[in-house]
């Protein structure tokens, strides 16, 4: 059991060749381009939803910060369907692994502290220290935010990681316990299922917010930064 | 043996023997050619999409076929560990 439950996480092969990389590139198929202006029902769709959450997301960003649209609203809707094809069966999520998580929160969180430090460098180094600490205080407070600064990658790569990461394994353990309870009792099976189908409408949501929250945080250090 | 149809964009069932390897050799083998990288696709991409996805009633069957060979795919891929998790009486 205990091996079972991680190997749905491990990198997929394919008579050992790492696959990873088409896994990764297959969101992109699901997104189709035209040239035209209107097309079918599913570009229609697309476009209307990333119209929808560019305009609600670039608002607060100066002119400077906009040019920074493209990254942003490719990074969520990469996040957000990595995350949503994860729920299929048997299907493998890049977003589990630290290391994908880390490849995309580290250069976009170093781009945006690089460009502010760039551009407007006392405003920068003044965000590490707030308005009114008592002088006594300073060298600690200093220490503090820089710490704080640094754990910013880490922590928007771990919090992606371990929040699909802990969905999936939740599904996997209470699904294996309904099946084993069914053979017991079966009302107590039913009850597990219940929990199943409420933790997997959880998923979908997690899978969405997890995506908004990832790209909203490095929007936010964007825009201390431009 | 000169044909009518220029050779560089007859498929494969119409080529003759004679002009194979000048046809292998004419070939766009870049991955673009091929189908394998996203839009603007290969032709194998553009195949599959305008016959099921780009048709004026559209439903999510276009979609969906490919989301059911992904699960099917993904399940030849993860075989080996689920072998063990077969409904038995004894484990």
């Amino acid at each position: 059991m205990n091996e079972n439950l991680f190997t749905s996480f491990s990198t997929p092969t394919l008579m050992g060749l790492p696959i990873i990389i088409m896994i990764i590139a297959f969101p992109a198929l699901l997104y189709p381009t035209s040239n035209r202006l209107i097309s079918n029902r599913i570009r229609t769709l697309q476009q209307y939803l990333i119209n929808l959450i560019l305009k609600q997301m670039m608002a607060i960003h100066s002119p400077k910060g906009r040019t920074w649209s493209l990254m942003l609203m490719s990074l969520i809707i990469f996040i957000a369907s990595t995350n949503l094809l994860g729920l299929l069966p048997h299907t493998f999520t890049p977003t589990t692994q630290l290391s994908i998580n880390l490849g995309l929160a580290i250069p976009l969180w170093a781009g945006a502290v690089i460009l502010g430090f760039r551009y407007k460098f006392k405003t920068s180094v003044s965000h590490f220290l707030p308005q009114g600490t008592p002088i006594l205080l300073i060298p600690m407070l200093i220490i503090i935010e820089t710490i704080s600064l640094f754990i910013q990658p880490m922590a928007l790569a771990v919090r992606l990681t371990a929040n699909i990461t802990a969905g999936h394994l939740l599904m996997h353990l209470i699904g294996a316990a309904t099946l084993a309870l069914f053979s017991i009792s079966t009302s107590t099976a039913l009850i597990t299922f219940i929990i199943l189908l409420l933790l997997t409408m959880l998923e979908f949501a997690v899978a969405l917010i997890q995506a908004y929250v990832f790209t909203l945080l490095v929007s936010l250090y964007l825009h201390d930064n431009t | 043996m000169a044909s009518p149809v220029p050779l560089k964009e007859k498929r494969l069932l119409d080529v003759r023997i004679a002009e194979l390897p000048s046809w292998v050799l004419m070939r766009d083998f870049t991955p673009t050619g091929i189908a394998a990288l996203p839009a603007p696709f290969g032709r194998g991409y553009d195949r599959y999409y305008n016959k099921y996805v780009n048709v004026g009633e559209e439903s999510v069957a276009g979609v969906s076929m490919v989301l059911a060979a992904c699960v099917g795919f993904s399940y030849c891929l993860s075989y080996k560990e689920l072998q063990h998790e077969r409904l038995r009486k004894y484990h």
